[in-house]
């Protein structure tokens, strides 16, 4: 007998290629590189078009701010050459069998398989939501047909009852709601019909957001920009005939026009695999080494998890630096690191040239101060200013040219830091908040 | 974490009165809470209460008010009628477990 000289090839599958897949991607082809071209490794990403939307610009669209063409690109343009990409619909995991079936006949077995299949709104949840009123008088912005159509419906509306509603959490960027919000105030204050307007936030949080610092923020914005919140609002169906929200306690909320935040939910796929996601098709995900709980050699990422944390980019930003070094750790069957702290950030458009900016994690919620750099800035955290609005508009590019090669951005580390950071009114949080 | 004293039970408590410790509880104590909140404490109730705290036990998590729908044999619409505005948080306090979480 001889020793075997087979080398066996490994095959890291990654399932989505958005804001997280593709970071993904980027990272673990420059880590394996060398293995790639000697064809001891595979990385291979899967989606179902090639149609890669900058989410955070769907806000801009119905304001008239971006075109639908200012935020797509295809996303095989964003993998490295030697990424393989498949465009397909995912079939199945086996999590048994270690392999993927997709849609068009397909099978991928792999070593290690990234979940970042993200999440998609569910209006089909509530009932009476796709009705008559769908894109006549109903619309929603996370995606860019929504946004597209709510930009045509606000460019004639002659004002009335407009009404902002989050149906249940968890949703994308949850301060995307109230920044369209401020936005629509800031809009019809310059077409000189803000009068005509009456903006009612309708959510099912006990407040504006749900950290106590920036929930007490949040709602002095929305009192100065005169607009209606109302709280513990468990939206349960929608009355098309009568334009009416009503709420599972049967409260309600009437409207000409209706912005929705439906229900998200994860892939499909994920419902179909035993063991693998909650209620909601989330992975059950170790939130800090980012490993599915149901098998070693499954991961999560980004929108797909079901982390307690924002479904952001800038957390599929950070849970990148951290996974890329857990895969690398698993396939060389070392431990892994816990390393992700839940670290996030977000710009939150206020409006008039000015947005705010926080930074917080797991633990500790967003303060004021001063990031990246203590002291000095630029950027103002928990205040409005225009370098942070600047900032947000300066970050299209950013995202394209820096975050999806997943580059990393100078000052701005994986793991959250205090510094900077005024902690007299540091109030330890947890970052969830209840369930209705 | 405070105590709540209860009698002569010292029950340990989060800032917002859901127990740390559910192993503190009893159906009785379920019935304090629930006066306290303004929820009477029907069957039904019972049926959500009893469902919900076994669901955390099993499992170590508290169930969404979504699977609460599904699963506890009482649809949502009724869940809100008998514990108005917050169910599933309702539920968990009156069941002696700790606050559900939903993250944003």
């Amino acid at each position: 007998m001889h020793k075997s000289t087979y080398t066996h090839m490994k095959s890291v599958v990654i399932l989505g290629a958005g804001t997280a897949g593709t970071i993904m991607a980027n990272r673990l082809f420059r880590l394996y590189r060398a293995e790639v071209a000697a064809g001891t490794m595979r990385i291979t990403v899967v989606d179902l078009d090639d149609t890669h939307v900058y989410q955070p610009g769907l806000l801009f669209i119905p304001f008239g701010v971006y075109q639908p063409a200012d935020v797509v690109r295809p996303r095989r343009r964003q993998l490295t050459k030697g990424v393989r990409y498949v465009q397909s619909a995912i079939r199945s995991l086996d999590a048994d069998a270690n392999t993927v079936r997709l849609a068009n006949g397909e099978r991928l077995p792999y070593d290690a398989c990234i979940i970042a299949t993200g999440t998609a709104i569910a209006p089909e949840e509530t009932e009476g939501l796709l009705g008559a009123e769908w894109h006549k008088s109903i619309f929603d912005f996370y995606t860019v047909d929504g946004a597209t159509a709510l930009a045509k419906a606000l460019e004639s509306w002659p004002g009335g009852k407009l009404v902002i509603n989050v149906v249940e959490m968890p949703i994308k960027c949850p301060v995307a709601p109230l920044e369209f919000a401020f936005l629509a105030d800031a809009f019809f204050t310059k077409r000189g019909m803000r009068d005509k307007v009456e903006i009612t936030y309708a959510t099912p949080l006990d407040g504006a957001f749900t950290k106590p610092a920036c929930t007490r923020r949040l709602t002095h914005l929305l009192k100065g920009k005169r607009i209606n919140l109302v709280t513990e609002f468990n939206a349960g169906s929608v009355d098309n005939e009568g334009k009416r929200l009503l709420s599972w306690d049967d409260r309600e909320v009437p409207f000409d026009l209706l912005v929705t935040i439906p229900s998200h939910k994860g892939a499909a796929f994920i419902a179909d695999t035993p063991g693998l996601g909650n209620d909601m098709n989330f992975v059950l995900t170790d939130p800090h080494t980012l490993q599915a709980q149901l098998k070693p050699n499954l991961f999560a990422i980004g929108d797909a998890t079901n982390v307690p944390q924002s479904k952001a980019g800038s957390v599929a930003h950070f849970e990148a630096e951290i996974l890329t070094e857990n895969v690398r750790r698993f396939l060389a069957g070392e431990p892994l690191d816990p390393g992700y702290d839940g670290h996030a950030n977000c710009f939150i458009e206020t409006g008039f040239d000015q947005a705010l900016l926080i930074d917080f994690n797991y633990e500790v919620e967003p303060l004021p101060g001063k990031f990246p750099l203590p002291g000095i800035g630029p950027m103002t955290l928990l205040a409005e200013s225009r370098l942070n609005h600047l900032g947000k508009m300066a970050f299209r590019w950013v995202y394209w040219n820096v975050l999806l090669p997943g580059r990393d951005i100078p000052g701005v580390g994986p793991q959250f830091s205090m510094r900077g950071k005024q902690q007299d009114t540091a109030a330890v949080s947890a970052a969830c908040t209840e369930f209705a | 974490m405070t105590t709540m004293l209860l009698g002569d039970r010292a029950i340990d408590v989060d800032a917002e009165g859901f127990l740390q410790k559910p192993e503190q509880w009893d159906r009785s104590l379920g019935e304090a809470i629930a006066a306290a909140a303004g929820v009477v404490m029907t069957d039904r109730a019972w049926a959500v209460v009893t469902f919900m705290r076994d669901a955390y036990l099993n499992t170590g998590t508290a169930p969404t008010i979504r699977t609460l729908g599904k699963d506890s044999g009482v649809q949502i619409k009724e869940l809100y009628q008998l514990f108005p505005k917050g169910p599933a948080k309702l539920a968990a306090k009156i069941g002696g477990i700790p606050k559900p979480r939903g993250c944003i």
